[in-house]
């Protein structure tokens, strides 16, 4: 193959995908999988562009965006366990009040 | 049609079937074993991507350590026994915009990408792409980043028991 379209389009088709999931999806913690899918489908886009151009600068950011997913997982979860601890439900239609 | 291009098709189909599964799944155990399938999928896509210790990386990272975090907190919180139906009657166009939304989304990506950029550009002669050369880099120019990197995950660390813990 000589070309990285099949893979740039791939990218678009998950990202599409992972958005439709964070606007259609009631509970919090399946509206943050479609956001790591998201994050994944950019992955994806910054591997194939390192291959097309041929040095490793790509690779080397998705190292760091793969860091960055792991605490943004670790932080974020903490914060929806708290917050069902409080609450009692995941699903984000009865999380509209900021009072604690 | 080459053995390569043969390949990138069953992972394509992969990929977007468990994409799906995770948008539709009513269970949510389901949609996190689908995400591992997508992870898996993009993993080997990697491979193909001359990225072999990316790869490797995502399995254990993403598939491997994210993912069963995602599950320790969907059985934690009993979201598995929850069904994801219920919404208010006054809502019920959410979903269809939300569908054409991510529809134009896509559109106009796609135009962008294969109308300005140089996504189909010829692609350079490959690199070495191994441990070796990553730990090149991360030594190298991206040491500062990488030294930021860890700060980040020790903070992430500390909100975390911050945040859960009953004081």
């Amino acid at each position: 193959m000589d070309t990285i379209s099949p893979y740039i389009l791939l990218s678009a088709v998950l990202f599409a995908m992972g958005a439709i999931g964070v606007l259609t999806r009631r509970n919090a913690i399946l509206i943050f999988m479609c956001i790591e899918l998201m994050l994944n489908s950019a992955n994806l886009a910054f591997v194939a562009f390192a291959k097309q151009w041929g040095h490793l600068d790509g690779q080397m950011f998705v190292f760091f965006v793969m860091a960055v997913a792991a605490a943004e997982v670790a932080v974020g979860l903490a914060l929806i366990v708290t917050i069902f601890k409080t609450r009692n439900s995941t699903n984000v239609d009865e999380l509209g009040q900021l009072k604690g | 049609m080459t053995s390569e291009f043969i390949v990138l098709i069953v992972l394509t189909i992969i990929a977007i079937a468990s994409a799906v599964g995770l948008l539709t799944s009513r269970n949510a155990i389901y949609a996190a074993l689908f995400l591992i399938m997508n992870f898996g999928a993009v993993a080997v896509m990697y491979l193909l991507l001359n990225a072999p210790f990316l790869a490797i990386v995502q399995i254990s990272v993403y598939a491997g350590a994210i993912m069963v975090l995602f599950l320790f907190v969907i059985m934690l919180l009993g979201a598995e026994r929850e069904v994801d139906v219920e919404r208010r009657k006054s809502m019920r166009w959410q979903r269809p915009l939300a569908i054409g939304l991510g529809v134009l989304l896509l559109i106009q990506a796609g135009y962008v990408v294969f109308g300005q950029l140089g996504a189909t550009a010829a692609i350079a002669p490959a690199v070495a792409a191994g441990p070796l050369e990553i730990g090149r880099q991360l030594f190298g120019p991206y040491l500062l980043p990488f030294e930021i990197m860890a700060v980040l995950l020790l903070v992430a660390m500390i909100g975390a028991v911050v945040l859960t813990s009953d004081k």
